[in-house]
């Protein structure tokens, strides 16, 4: 009799122990569909704030004027934006005379600088072929091939 | 000159890294364990009444080899998907529980007979997890996998090959062709050929791609490729039945042609492409009914199992009734009967657990292949390489395309084929083979799933950088 009993206890203990495992691992792909666990939360709101305060003054979006991409915006935080054909750049230009990895915008301490990865083509600020890291400052067009960028506050 | 700020938004920011969860797998995989040694010790509870004496090495083997592969992640892939690793876990667990069932009752109804298949299958676990922590450790980035295309697709077309070239004696295990037999070893080189195969077809679709989607007519609201474009399809339908006439083996066949006309279709959004393979797999598939016995065989068994019990449906029927007697909730691990179904250990280890734990315990198992299948599409969805999203898309498709086959013929579904239940199944090629490809699943999803600045090799410093501008 009591041997019955825990059979049937194995019976469906096991069953239940295989469905809470399908449950604990929904729960994660729910969490990864909705974000809804908080360290993915958490980690937003520093960075937005810091972003804020250094920008009171610097620029704050990279506006495309020129070529395919033109009225493209992207908003500028702390990080660099990449500009080029490959797949993981910030800006991803389809353009024949833009290189892979074709230019760098970096922000130090509120300014930006674009420099040149060493493309075929080169990057221009204003009329002048960037070499080194050069300043950049708001409404100074920069052109890549046929897209033209500037930034602003 | 100054030189540029880090690029690696985790070292600026350190509160913005994204979460690795890998904490969460090691939850999972913890469960996984527990799964695994509660089946265990269910099955020796309910057919010996006692626990087997080495319970404690077994449950400290399985641990230490979850536990390995847990390191090896978190150190090599620490943005890896924290569901593929469990997933395999808990299935590989079942499997070696359920194959251990069916030694306890084969020792049961003949005590001379100490073939014991569990051990074995540990054994080969063991060297799938050896070749997981090998591939995460020397494959550090799945682009490097696209420049070996052309090698590996000839690799994988030899391995196909040999079983088919080899004499019978030495290839042949119950009329299919597909295995290498030496020295008491036995292996299926056709396992590691799909994988192979798989990195060919993603290598060769991204370059192809807009040829094979862009080229085409419009015919009866269907995007038609041209008649030349259909070269690479023919390729693959050609192979595949080749398979299919020198190795006898249906499920390889069907398995190759599937993988490549889903990940086609995925290459080139055309869905013409898999009316087209249709249409060829139709054609292959009524002209191999037509001329050969052992698919004819199969197909009948498949449309009316009951009037072939005796001979070549006895298989099949056997499955049904134990799928009937498990009923929703199973005979319970240990309560079944089933041994009754000839070689219940590999090809019809679903019939198995569908007796013994019963409709929500194949529901269950069935849901784990769909977490780990989700799981690759969505590392295929949020990569950023075009070719890891071509192979990510085939690697999961090709389980997902096994497990469908194998339990619809299980199920009397489908025509019966001679695949493996990935992971769960008795067989050393298949199980470490399906490790292989799992590891290439995590490579691609830590890819994925890695911030997207730092990806890809480290940029040279600015002063290294190569500056053509000097040449002027």
């Amino acid at each position: 009799m009591t041997a019955e009993i825990v059979l049937q206890i194995f019976r469906f203990g096991f069953l239940l122990l295989l469905w809470l495992f399908i449950f604990a691992a929904f729960r994660v792909v729910r969490a990864d569909l909705f974000g809804g666990r908080a360290g993915r939360v958490s980690s937003v709101p520093p960075r937005a704030a810091a972003a804020g305060k250094k920008k009171t003054r610097g620029p704050r979006t990279l506006v495309v004027t020129a070529g395919p991409l033109a009225g493209t915006k992207i908003t500028l935080s702390d990080q660099p934006i990449l500009i080029g054909r490959a797949d993981d750049s910030t800006l991803v230009l389809t353009d024949d005379f833009a290189s892979s990895r074709h230019a760098r915008l970096t922000n130090r301490g509120g300014t930006w600088y674009v420099e040149d990865l060493g493309s075929t083509n080169g990057t221009y600020l204003d009329q002048q072929r960037v070499q080194g890291p050069l300043l950049v400052s708001p409404g100074q067009p920069i052109r890549i091939g046929q897209t033209a960028l500037e930034l602003r506050s | 000159m100054i030189t540029g700020p880090s690029t690696d938004p985790r070292a600026a920011q350190p509160g913005a890294a994204p979460p690795k969860r890998r904490g969460t797998e090691l939850a999972l995989l913890g469960f996984a364990v527990l799964v695994t040694l509660v089946a265990q010790a269910i099955v020796d509870l309910t057919i010996t009444g006692s626990l087997r004496p080495d319970m404690a090495l077994f449950g400290g083997w399985i641990t230490g080899l979850w536990a390995v592969a847990h390191l090896v992640v978190r150190k090599w892939a620490p943005y890896a998907d924290p569901l593929l690793l469990p997933s395999v876990a808990l299935l590989v667990g079942l499997g070696l529980a359920v194959i251990h069932r069916l030694d306890l009752a084969a020792e049961q109804v003949d005590a001379t007979a100490t073939r014991q298949d569990a051990p074995v299958q540990l054994v080969w676990a063991t060297l799938g997890v050896a070749l997981f922590v090998v591939v995460l450790v020397v494959l550090r980035d799945h682009r490097v996998l696209s420049r070996f295309a052309y090698t590996l697709a000839l690799v994988g077309l030899v391995l196909l090959a040999i079983p088919a070239v080899l004499p019978a004696s030495l290839s042949e295990v119950n009329g299919a062709k597909i295995w290498i037999r030496l020295a008491g070893f036995s292996i299926q080189p056709g396992e590691f050929a799909k994988i192979c195969l798989i990195v060919f077809f993603a290598a060769y679709l991204v370059d192809k791609r807009d040829v094979l989607a862009l080229a085409s007519r419009r015919v009866a609201g269907l995007e038609l490729p041209r008649a030349r474009d259909l070269g690479p399809v023919l390729v693959a339908w050609a192979l595949s039945i080749l398979v299919l006439v020198f190795e006898r083996d249906l499920g390889s066949s069907l398995l190759l042609f599937g993988i490549f006309v889903v990940m086609l279709y995925v290459a080139t959004e055309r869905a013409s492409w898999l009316v087209i393979g249709l249409g060829l797999f139709a054609g292959a598939a009524l002209i191999a009914y037509q001329v050969f016995g052992h698919v004819q065989a199969r197909v009948d068994v498949w449309l009316s199992p009951f009037e072939y019990r005796d001979a070549a449906g006895y298989q099949l029927v056997q499955s049904l009734f134990g799928l009937g007697t498990g009923g929703l909730f199973g005979a319970g691990l240990g309560g079944g009967r089933p041994d009754q179904v000839p070689v219940a250990k590999s090809d019809f280890i679903a019939a198995a657990i569908g007796e013994e734990l019963g409709l929500f315990g194949l529901v269950a198992v069935i849901i784990v292949y769909l977490i780990l299948v989700e799981r690759g599409l969505r590392t295929s969805l949020i990569v950023r390489d075009a070719f890891g999203k071509l192979l990510a898309a085939g690697l999961a498709f090709a389980i997902a395309w096994q497990v469908f086959v194998v339990l619809g013929g299980v199920t009397g579904l489908l025509p019966l084929t001679g695949l493996t239940t990935p992971f769960l199944a008795y067989g050393g090629s298949s199980l470490v083979a399906n490790f292989v490809l799992v590891a290439v699943l995590v490579r691609i999803s830590d890819a994925a799933r890695r911030p997207a600045v730092p990806a890809g090799p480290p940029r040279p410093a600015l002063g290294d950088a190569p500056t053509e501008v000097v040449k002027q």
